[in-house]
Parts: structure tokens; C-alpha cells; sequence
């Protein structure tokens, strides 16, 4: 502070043996070894942190709005899914005095004239909707559940006293399937890792042991795999195609680069839909492709090709659509690059193909691994363009999700996935962190 | 001067860029080996297209370059064995220094241990022993560009071209770094052609200076003759500082020409390059040439001038002068024991030799004195 007093009075003449004092004197003047203090005594911090005091209460009322929305649209659902993956605590509310009696069962005897009580009672006592709640819950263990569920609470009112077993045997067969009742001990706790093992083709058995399902019910492993499978061909679809593109982008005349991004970005700026729609039109059977090829011979008229509604059709219609996300970052990162580094590699005796390789792909990197992560990361949990042209073989795990959400209604399991996708994702990121570094991403 | 000893011969070389305007018009320059020659202009002159064209990067339009008298218009720049420092140095970012340097060594495909040896050897003559693990990011301006300088030399290419290598240094580095360069092309005995703007750094460091304006060479030669001696306005104006004077030639006397300045001043100059009678004339004196109050008779131009401004600079006093019709008229008066004391306001006569006055052509931006 006094050092910077000192220049603005510049202009006044000083003694010479002042001014050589103030340039080696330390810039307060404080004992040696003490805190630094400003010219009227106050410690330097002290005086740095109130001088920034409303720059910084000022940034704080700038970014209070976009955090007010982040934590009110992202973190609270974030956490009421990584909630809601794992709550299972309905059963414990509904069915108390059943969930103790199943603890006292051995889990192998037939079940006794107790355990057909605490059903009765806490059946009896239970709210309607809990209950048919419950019922769809219990059915994810052991299908059957939520009609036998259903049954008994319609025929409850008939029964009148104990004995509550044989009433309840009368009023379906199904309570005295011994699996019924084993099937109870996965819903014991009120957290539970149930639907995560689901989301893998896992299950508990009645003791809690983790255990893979009947073969034809495997179905969400193969859907992981696919969905990893098509997100990678993507991307690496993406960076091929993307990569000239980028170059040209960046190193076209102006006029010609303008015109050239607007061609990348018109997609952007057309609807999803439509896109989709016009990529049917030239996948289908006897859409574009098909027709052209076959009448230029190329290709058997008994023979077309088919590309839509299925895995072709997904991995050519993601590509094209998340393209632009890829050009973007290589094209920003490109753009930086001076041309005099591949001028120099020449210059050094490099040949124009091993300076690119050698010289100019290196810097790209940055682009690269940002535009790969971005579109691996959309790709991952893409759901409208499988879902449109992806048929039965196309489908991927999005599809899935919104399934669980729509039409099961089973929130836990689309939950577990979920999280399972946001879990993935965060470790692809810790991994490029890693390999590549955060710091040298550039998103555009 | 035999052209067919010259390391690298400039033959008629043309060169645009679009077609409509010539951007070199006609280039015929000659580089000797072991020479360092700088082609000194200001921006847009085409000096770097010049270089450009010579480390292959640009077509020439019409000519030929020879290089060793090769004709090397055809030669890919990876093959032309030219070495080059860039303005922005273009240390590869993503190397290490010792990386950047064997980078020409890894392309030939010399062995590991001379590549060792030889990456050793360039540290250590700009003085960066124990650099070679550094990214060239954690170097400052002045290393950097000694990376740069050792990179293009670690190859032991037959030219070395430096496309204004100084220009983002501060000025003491910058002072510096040109007398280190000075020494290197001193002691390795390379050639080098190097492209600046700036004047003092081509006086510095150039055997020839080669000034380049509108697409043609205005003048070729060594520093102190183009100084001392310039063939035209733009060099004279363009090299050092310059009083101009403007006149019609009035009288032709063998070696010097009588010049009526345009308020019927006549001023006797040495005859450079001037049409003939009645043509028009720029005049052009050094500043330091000119004589604060000199003994009567002892020189054909005498003249009364009117102080304007006095500047105290230390070792001289810049004194500005209104004369013969111009009111910025330069003379350094040298801060010595025995000096003119002169004030604002005061009158008082100076005078010049007319050898020291060059009557030459008109050039066409007479305003700027720098």
C-alpha cells in the first residue's frame, strides 16, 4: 500500500537517500517477524479481507439465483432418487407384527397359527392404499404376491376370529406356498440394496443372500453391456467423423468456416423429432438408402438392407444427433492452436503427415477427451432415439428407466438404475481425471 | 560478387496473394554464406513473405529461389534443410524442452546416443544446462526463446532464418538476447537471414541490411552505408532519425545541387538522386550533422532559426528548430563542455556541409520523422 502511495507521488522530488530507503525497505513497516500491518496499524489481512468484503457479498447475490435453482431442481431430486433407490421402509410400516413373527420362523417349517395372525392383524390394520402400495412392492420379490394381497384384503372382513390359518388358506391356496412367505425376508429392512441387484440380475433369497435370477429373467446385464456398447461405437463414431470436420473448421477463410458451422449447427436447431423422423425416412426398408442402392444395382431387391428398428439404426441416428458435441470442443480447442506449430515440425524436418501426428493431434487432446466425454455421457442415457428407431434389439437402458417410470411404476428399481448411470458416469470422469486431467478439458 | 558463390540466390521473385496486387514485385537478392543479412521494413512490406517463401511455406508467384544453387521452389519445407526461430517461438507445448530440441534429431533418425549428446550440447551453448525436463511453459520469454534459437541450430541446417524473434521480449532482454544471437552466429559461423522492423536490432546485429518497402528492395547494404549514405527518402527517413527539406532543383553543379526550398531559401546538397533541373527534391541532413552557430563563411549553408522546443536527453540536448519553412527541424546539440548555450525564443544560425545533405527523390508520406 505504501510502496504504491509512493509512485502516485511520483512527480515530487524526493532526497535520494529517501527513495533508496522505500525501495529496500519491506512493504509495511512491521517488526520482523510480526503480521504485516498496514500504514495506520491494522493488520494487513484484516484490512484485504473488509476491502473485498463487498466484491465478494456482491458475487455471492450474483450466483444466489442459479444456486437457489441448482439445489431446488438438481440436488434435492438427485437425492430423493438416491433416496427413494434404496427405501424399503412400506413393509416395516405396514406389515410390523408379520416381519417380527417371520423373524422367529426357521424359514423351512411350514408357517404356524402365529404367523397367520400377525398377517391378519396388521392386514386388518393397515391403511387401503398402503396396502395395494405394498402389494405391487411385494410382487418385485415374488409375483403372485400382489393378487394374493389383493384377494385377502377383499375376503378379510370374511373372516371372523381365530383360527386365522385356516381362513386364510380357505381364502387362497397361495398362503400356504412356503416361497410366499420366504419371500418376505428381502423386505425386512427398511433400507435395502434390493433393486440395485435387480438392476444386474440379482436378488436376495429369503436369508438376504445375493443370488442371480432364473436364467429367462435376465435381461438388464445384456441391456448394460448394450448400452456401454453403442455409447463407445458412438463415440468413437463421433470423434472420426468429427475430427476433420473440426479441422476444416478451423482453418477454412472465415467466410467459408461461418458457413461451415452453421451447417454443424443447424441440427441443433432443428427438433429432435423431426431429425429422427427424416432419418427413418431414409433407413427404412424402403426408404432412401435401400431405394438407391437398389436401383443402382448394388443390392438385391429380396435383400435390403435393414437399419431401422434395430441396433444399426440406434448406433447410425445417435451418432448423427450427437455429433455437434463432439466438433464443438475439438473445433474451440483446434482454434488455438497456432498454424506456426506445423510450420515449425516441417521446418524441423518433419513431413506434413508425421507433424500432424506428432505435433498437432497431441494439442487436440484436450478437445478430444472433452468432446468424448460429453458425448459418452449423453450417449450413456440416451432414451428418444432408441426408443423410436431402436426396435427390439435397440433398446437401451434409458428405455428401461423411463419403463420403471411410466408403466410399471416401479420408482425404486428406475431409481437404482439411475443412480447406477449418474455412478458410472462419475467414475468415467475420476478415470479421465486421472489419465488425462480435468484442467485440460475444454468444453468449448 | 559472384552470384553462383551465394549461399541463397533470390531470382526474380513475384509473389500474390490474391492475384489483383503484388505483394513482392521484383526480388533479386543474393545471401553469402556465413552472412548475416536482415531484411529491415515496416509491416505489411512483405519481408515475411520473403521468409516464408525461402523456408517454404509460400509459393513464389513467379522467379526461382536457389539454395546452394539448387533451384528449391519445388522442395517440400521438410526437405529444405533451413532452420527457423518463429516469432511466438512454436516450442511445442506438449514436449519437454530436451523433447522439442531432439524433435529435428528424432525425424532424421539419429541414433540415441547422439541425440543425447547433441540435446546436451545445444543446452549448454544458450545456457540452459539443467533445463532439459522443463515444459516450455515453465520458461520464462528470454529462455524460451533460446530454446527456440538452440532448436533451429541443433540440426546444423545450412541457413537459419529468424522471423522478428525479439519481438515479444522487454527491452532489456531483448537487448540481451541480440547480443547473445550476435555471438552464436559469431561462433557456430552460420548464416542467417533476419526479419525485423526494428532498426536498432538490424544495425546491431546485420552484416547487410536489406530495406524492404512496397514489395521491392529500396536499398542493400551495410549498416553504416545505409545510414551514412541512403540512395533514397523512404531508407533515410526510414533508418535513424532525419531532417527533411523540400525543394525544386534550381542549379546543377557536378557533384552537389543547389535547391531552392520552397520559401526561396537555397540550400547547397550532395546530388543522390535527383531528376535534373526543376524537378522536386526531398533533402535529407542527420540531425547530428547539423552545426549550432559555425564560423562565418566556413560552410555553404547558413541559416537563421528560430529555437522552438529544447528536450535535455543527458549526453545530448534534442533541439527543435524552425527553419527554411518547416517548424521540425532536429538538432542534437552533444552535452559537451564547449556547447551552444541557446533558450527558447532565442535566434541563432546553423549550418551544414552540403556533402552531409543528401538531395534525393520524393518520397510519397514526407510528414513522419520516424
Amino acid at each position: 500500500m505504501r510502496r504504491r502511495g509512493w509512485f502516485s507521488d511520483r512527480p515530487r522530488v524526493l532526497p535520494s537517500p529517501l527513495i533508496e530507503n522505500f525501495l529496500t525497505m519491506p512493504a509495511s513497516p512491521a517488526k520482523p517477524g510480526g503480521p504485516l500491518l498496514t500504514a495506520d496499524g491494522m493488520p494487513l489481512k484484516t484490512s484485504l479481507e473488509r476491502s473485498l468484503k463487498l466484491s465478494k457479498i456482491r458475487a455471492l447475490g450474483l450466483i444466489f439465483p442459479p444456486l437457489l435453482f441448482l439445489v431446488i431442481l438438481f440436488v434435492i431430486p438427485i437425492g430423493s432418487l438416491l433416496t427413494r433407490s434404496v427405501d424399503d421402509g412400506l413393509s416395516n410400516k405396514v406389515l410390523p407384527k408379520t416381519l417380527a413373527a417371520f423373524e422367529r420362523w426357521d424359514k423351512t417349517s411350514e408357517p404356524d397359527e402365529s404367523m397367520f395372525e400377525a398377517v391378519y392383524l396388521d392386514m386388518q390394520a393397515a391403511d387401503t392404499l398402503d396396502l395395494s402400495k405394498l402389494g405391487t412392492r411385494m410382487n418385485y420379490e415374488k409375483s403372485g404376491w400382489r393378487s394374493l394381497v389383493k384377494i385377502t384384503m377383499r375376503g378379510l372382513n370374511r373372516i371372523d376370529g381365530p383360527p386365522y390359518k385356516p381362513a386364510m388358506l380357505q381364502l387362497n391356496k397361495r398362503w400356504g406356498d412356503i416361497e410366499f412367505w420366504q419371500s418376505l425376508g428381502a423386505m425386512k429392512d427398511p433400507v435395502t440394496l434390493g433393486y440395485y441387484l435387480k438392476a444386474v440380475d440379482l436378488k436376495y433369497d429369503g436369508n438376504k443372500n445375493i443370488m442371480r435370477v432364473k436364467k429367462h429373467n435376465r435381461i438388464y446385464q445384456m441391456l448394460w453391456w448394450r448400452t456401454f456398447l453403442v455409447s463407445i461405437i458412438v463415440t468413437v463414431g463421433c470423434l472420426i467423423l468429427a475430427y476433420p470436420v473440426a479441422h476444416l473448421l478451423a482453418n477454412l477463410p472465415l467466410r467459408l468456416s461461418n458457413l461451415l458451422m452453421i451447417c454443424v449447427l443447424m441440427p441443433f436447431w432443428t427438433s429432435l423429432l423431426v431429425r429422427i423422423v427424416s432419418w427413418m425416412v431414409m433407413l427404412q426398408q424402403n426408404g432412401v438408402v435401400n431405394d438407391s442402392l437398389v436401383s443402382l444395382g448394388m443390392l438385391h431387391d429380396e435383400n435390403r438392407l435393414s437399419m431401422m428398428y434395430n441396433f444399426t439404426g440406434t448406433v447410425i441416428v445417435m451418432t448423427q444427433i450427437l455429433l455437434p458435441f463432439m466438433i464443438l470442443p475439438i473445433y474451440s480447442v483446434m482454434k488455438t492452436i497456432p498454424p506456426s506449430y506445423m510450420k515449425a515440425a516441417q521446418n524441423l524436418g518433419a513431413t506434413p503427415a508425421l507433424a500432424f501426428i506428432k505435433v498437432y493431434m497431441p494439442q487436440t487432446i484436450p478437445g478430444v477427451g472433452a468432446g468424448c466425454i460429453l458425448v459418452f455421457i449423453v450417449a450413456i442415457g440416451y432414451y428418444i432415439t432408441p426408443e423410436l428407431v431402436g426396435g427390439k434389439d435397440g433398446r437401451l437402458i434409458g428405455n428401461l428407466i423411463a419403463h420403471h417410470m411410466q408403466n410399471s411404476l416401479n420408482w425404486g428399481l428406475a431409481s437404482a438404475m439411475g443412480a447406477i448411470l449418474l455412478i458410472a458416469i462419475l467414475t468415467l470422469y475420476w478415470v479421465y481425471d486421472k489419465l488425462v486431467g480435468v484442467d485440460n478439458m475444454k468444453m468449448g | 560478387m559472384n552470384g553462383n558463390d551465394s549461399l541463397v540466390r533470390f531470382v526474380n521473385i513475384q509473389k500474390s496473394y490474391d492475384g489483383e496486387t503484388l505483394v513482392i514485385k521484383n526480388l533479386n537478392l543474393n545471401v553469402e554464406t556465413n552472412e548475416f543479412l536482415t531484411i529491415l521494413g515496416p509491416s505489411g512490406s512483405g519481408k515475411t513473405t520473403c521468409l516464408l517463401m525461402l523456408a517454404g511455406f509460400e509459393p513464389a508467384t513467379h522467379g526461382e529461389i536457389y539454395l546452394k544453387n539448387q533451384p528449391i521452389n519445388r522442395v517440400p519445407p521438410h526437405k529444405r534443410g533451413i532452420g527457423m526461430v518463429f516469432q511466438n517461438y512454436a516450442l511445442f507445448p506438449h514436449m519437454t524442452v530436451a523433447e522439442n530440441l531432439a524433435f529435428p534429431l528424432d525425424v532424421r533418425g539419429m541414433s540415441k546416443s547422439e541425440k543425447t549428446q547433441r540435446v546436451k550440447r545445444a543446452l549448454d551453448m544458450v545456457q540452459l544446462g539443467g533445463y532439459g525436463n522443463r515444459q516450455p511453459a515453465q520458461l520464462s520469454g528470454g529462455q524460451q526463446q533460446r530454446v527456440a534459437v538452440a532448436r533451429s541450430l541443433i540440426f546444423d541446417p545450412d541457413l537459419v532464418l529468424m522471423d522478428e524473434p525479439l519481438g515479444a521480449l522487454d527491452k532489456n532482454l531483448r537487448e540481451q538476447m541480440q547480443y547473445e544471437i550476435k555471438s552464436i552466429h559469431q561462433n557456430l559461423g552460420i548464416t542467417v537471414v533476419y526479419v525485423t522492423h526494428d532498426q536498432s536490432i538490424a544495425l546491431t546485429l546485420s552484416d547487410r541490411i536489406a530495406v524492404f518497402d512496397d514489395g521491392i528492395i529500396q536499398q542493400c547494404a551495410a549498416p553504416d552505408v545505409l545510414y551514412e549514405q541512403p540512395d533514397n527518402a523512404f531508407v533515410a527517413n526510414f533508418i535513424g532519425e532525419n531532417n527533411q527539406l523540400f525543394g525544386t532543383v534550381v542549379e546543377d553543379i557536378g557533384d552537389t545541387v543547389k535547391v531552392d526550398v520552397n520559401d526561396g531559401h537555397i540550400v547547397e546538397a550532395k546530388k543522390v538522386k535527383v531528376e535534373g533541373i526543376g524537378s522536386r527534391s526531398t533533402l535529407s541532413l542527420r540531425p547530428e550533422r547539423v552545426i549550432v552557430d559555425p564560423e562565418p563563411h566556413s560552410l555553404p549553408n547558413v541559416f537563421l532559426a528560430k529555437t522552438k522546443q529544447l528536450i535535455y536527453l543527458g549526453d545530448h540536448i534534442r533541439t527543435r528548430f524552425s527553419i527554411c519553412g518547416t517548424d521540425d527541424f532536429i538538432v542534437k546539440i552533444p552535452n559537451s563542455a564547449v556547447h551552444a548555450a541557446i533558450s527558447e525564443g532565442d535566434e541563432v544560425n546553423i549550418g551544414w556541409k552540403a556533402e552531409d545533405c543528401r538531395a534525393l527523390d520524393v518520397w510519397p508520406c514526407p510528414t513522419s520523422h520516424l
